[in-house]
């Protein structure tokens, strides 16, 4: 199905990307192009097929994964805001929501 | 290694490391293959070492890792602006394993941004310049590392492969490229960028090195829930094992349009080689191979949109300066500190999961991946490895395909199956071209079977050494 410049912008708002003009208008084609070239997937006989969730091999999937519920070290506060824009308070300070 | 590295003796780690280190600075106005390189840290490491005795298995080594690969103390940009000067807080689990094992870290190499890429053009740091010809790209995502490796930098260095992210940089600089099965090592401080498909992979110019390299950082990590629990073998000990006998799967059909055809032919070459050495040459099909790139490029960008929706400038990395809003902050942030393929690829992974597309594109590729998996089941009934080209062209030139995206991907025709179906894949180099530049061919195996491919690969590279070397060299 073709793409129109309304669905790139749509696509670019929900991915939080404000995208500049130029971008606009060679972005489209081009993902027009590749969302065209993907679309042979449609000539596959897929019934009955079940859809692959993930990558695990079969010794992955039987892999146990949970743990005991107990406090483990964490990072740390300092540590965790040293490499953040502006920490300010113990916190991650970011602009306001309007 | 030990006997081509720079006559590498017990006990010489400040030397080796020193000798690495040099290169690399050397080498890097004309290659850019590093991002960063560490040598205060890694001379002390190095210094560290020899007074305790150096008894670890890998103990001096000199090694390079991939940017997208946490190393605390060091960057990890990925290529990208977005995290530019970001140090991570911890080690990811490969990296305590080779440290611990007494290998050292000297630099971080240059990838395309978020390991999206298969020319190593996508970096926000400059192209890598591919060593046998420099106005040649150098293959990617893992170009730096490659590169690293093939100038004889470092004798072994980490990649990422997504969809042949270290399989065709390898067979694009002349080296050994190994990606794992899914889940024989840890992702836990390895970048995400599609969950389901990243491995951790090896580079080395002996398949020794690669066998010893991947016995150190393979097996179950508690923090990768992914990693599965299976025991981890002694790679070396299965190089040495019996070749005859071995059926080497040949899908005819793989080696038709869009081969180049001296790529071709060396490959063809290889086949020989191998009935030579007593392996059955068996004829397989993979009906759905031709699907695999489509299928690639609609599950890889999807996770890929969700794994990089982090990337908002709160908690690390680049913020965009000019907003006085939180959403125009996301925003900004993304458009000024991502990369165009970047961008493309998180477009197109929004757009397939998007309300009203998700089953038409997600859906579907998903059922497809299945087919896709089952073919190579199917062809393992009856062969032990398939063989195929690592790429379908030599290193082509830096510029030649930037503009035309399609054709981009079209380079991971013969390495998406492999990230697609979980197994481990590995590239060998074969031969050079009539310009001079590295030809790999490619062995597929079933899941755990990287003793088999590493044994088929030693084979080979006994069989037919690959003595060639690029004109740009560490000496």
């Amino acid at each position: 199905m073709p793409i129109s410049q309304s669905d790139i912008e749509k696509v670019a708002r929900l991915a939080h990307l404000e995208l500049a003009e130029e971008e606009l208008k060679t972005f489209g084609p081009q993902i027009a192009e590749i969302v065209s070239y993907v679309e042979q997937l449609n000539e596959i006989d897929t019934t009955n097929v079940e859809p692959a969730i993930g990558g695990l091999t079969p010794e992955g999937e039987r892999t146990e994964t949970t743990r005991d519920d107990e406090v483990r070290g964490s990072l740390g506060q300092k540590t965790a805001l040293a490499e953040a824009p502006d920490a300010a308070s113990g916190h991650f300070r970011v602009p306001k929501v309007l | 290694m030990v006997k081509n590295f720079r006559g590498f003796e017990n006990n010489m780690s400040r030397q080796t490391v020193e000798f690495s280190i040099t290169a690399a600075e050397k080498l890097n106005e004309r290659l850019n293959a590093f991002l960063q390189i560490d040598r205060d840290g890694a001379l002390q490491r190095a210094t560290e070492l020899e007074k305790s005795g150096a008894a670890e298995p890998l103990a001096g080594v000199p090694i390079a890792v991939k940017d997208n690969i946490c190393v605390k103390g060091m960057q990890a940009s990925c290529g990208s602006k977005i995290l530019g000067d970001y140090h991570p807080p911890y080690n990811a689990t490969v990296i305590e394993r080779l440290t611990k094992a007494g290998a050292v870290v000297i630099g971080k190499t240059n990838c395309d941004e978020f390991a999206m890429g298969s020319s190593n053009e996508n970096s926000a740091f400059g192209p890598v310049r591919n060593p046998w010809d420099t106005t040649r790209v150098s293959g990617g995502s893992s170009g730096g590392s490659a590169t690293a490796v093939a100038a004889g930098i470092v004798p072994v260095a980490l990649g990422s492969d997504t969809g042949g992210s270290v399989r065709q940089p390898a067979s694009l600089c002349g080296v050994i490229g190994l990606k794992p099965t899914y889940g024989r090592n840890s992702r836990y401080g390895l970048v995400a960028f599609a969950s389901s498909l990243d491995q951790i992979g090896v580079f080395a110019r002996e398949v020794e090195d690669v066998a010893r390299v991947l016995g150190i950082i393979a097996g179950r990590d508690s923090h990768d829930a992914t990693s599965a629990d299976i025991p981890v073998p002694d790679y070396t000990a299965s190089l040495a094992g019996e070749l005859k006998g071995a059926r080497l799967g040949f899908p005819r059909t793989l080696f038709g349009k869009g081969l180049d055809e001296e790529v071709k032919q060396s490959v063809e070459s290889v086949v020989d080689v191998y009935r030579d050495l007593g392996s059955e040459i068996v004829d397989v099909e993979l009906p759905n191979a031709g699907y695999a790139i489509a299928v690639y490029y609609i599950i890889a960008t999807a996770e890929a949109s969700a794994n990089l929706a982090r990337f908002d400038g709160v908690r690390y990395g680049f913020r965009a300066e000019e907003a006085h809003e939180l959403r125009q902050m996301y925003r900004k942030t993304r458009e000024e500190g991502f990369g165009p393929e970047v961008k493309r690829r998180i477009m197109l992974g929004t757009y397939v999961l998007s309300a009203g597309y998700y089953d038409a594109y997600y859906g579907k590729a998903q059922q497809v991946r299945t087919l896709i998996k089952n073919d190579f089941l199917e062809a393992f009934k009856r062969c032990d490895a398939i063989i195929t080209p690592t790429s379908p062209t030599p290193a082509f030139a830096i510029g030649e395909k930037v503009d035309d995206p399609m054709a981009m991907y079209l380079n991971d025709i013969y390495t998406v199956t492999a990230n697609l179906a979980g197994i481990p894949g590995i590239s060998v180099p074969c031969g050079l071209s009539s310009e001079r530049l590295p030809i790999g061919f490619q062995l597929l195996g079933p899941y755990w079977s990287e003793p088999m491919l590493l044994r088929l690969a030693h084979g080979y590279e006994q069989a037919r050494p690959f003595v060639e070397r690029p004109p740009i060299s560490a000496s």
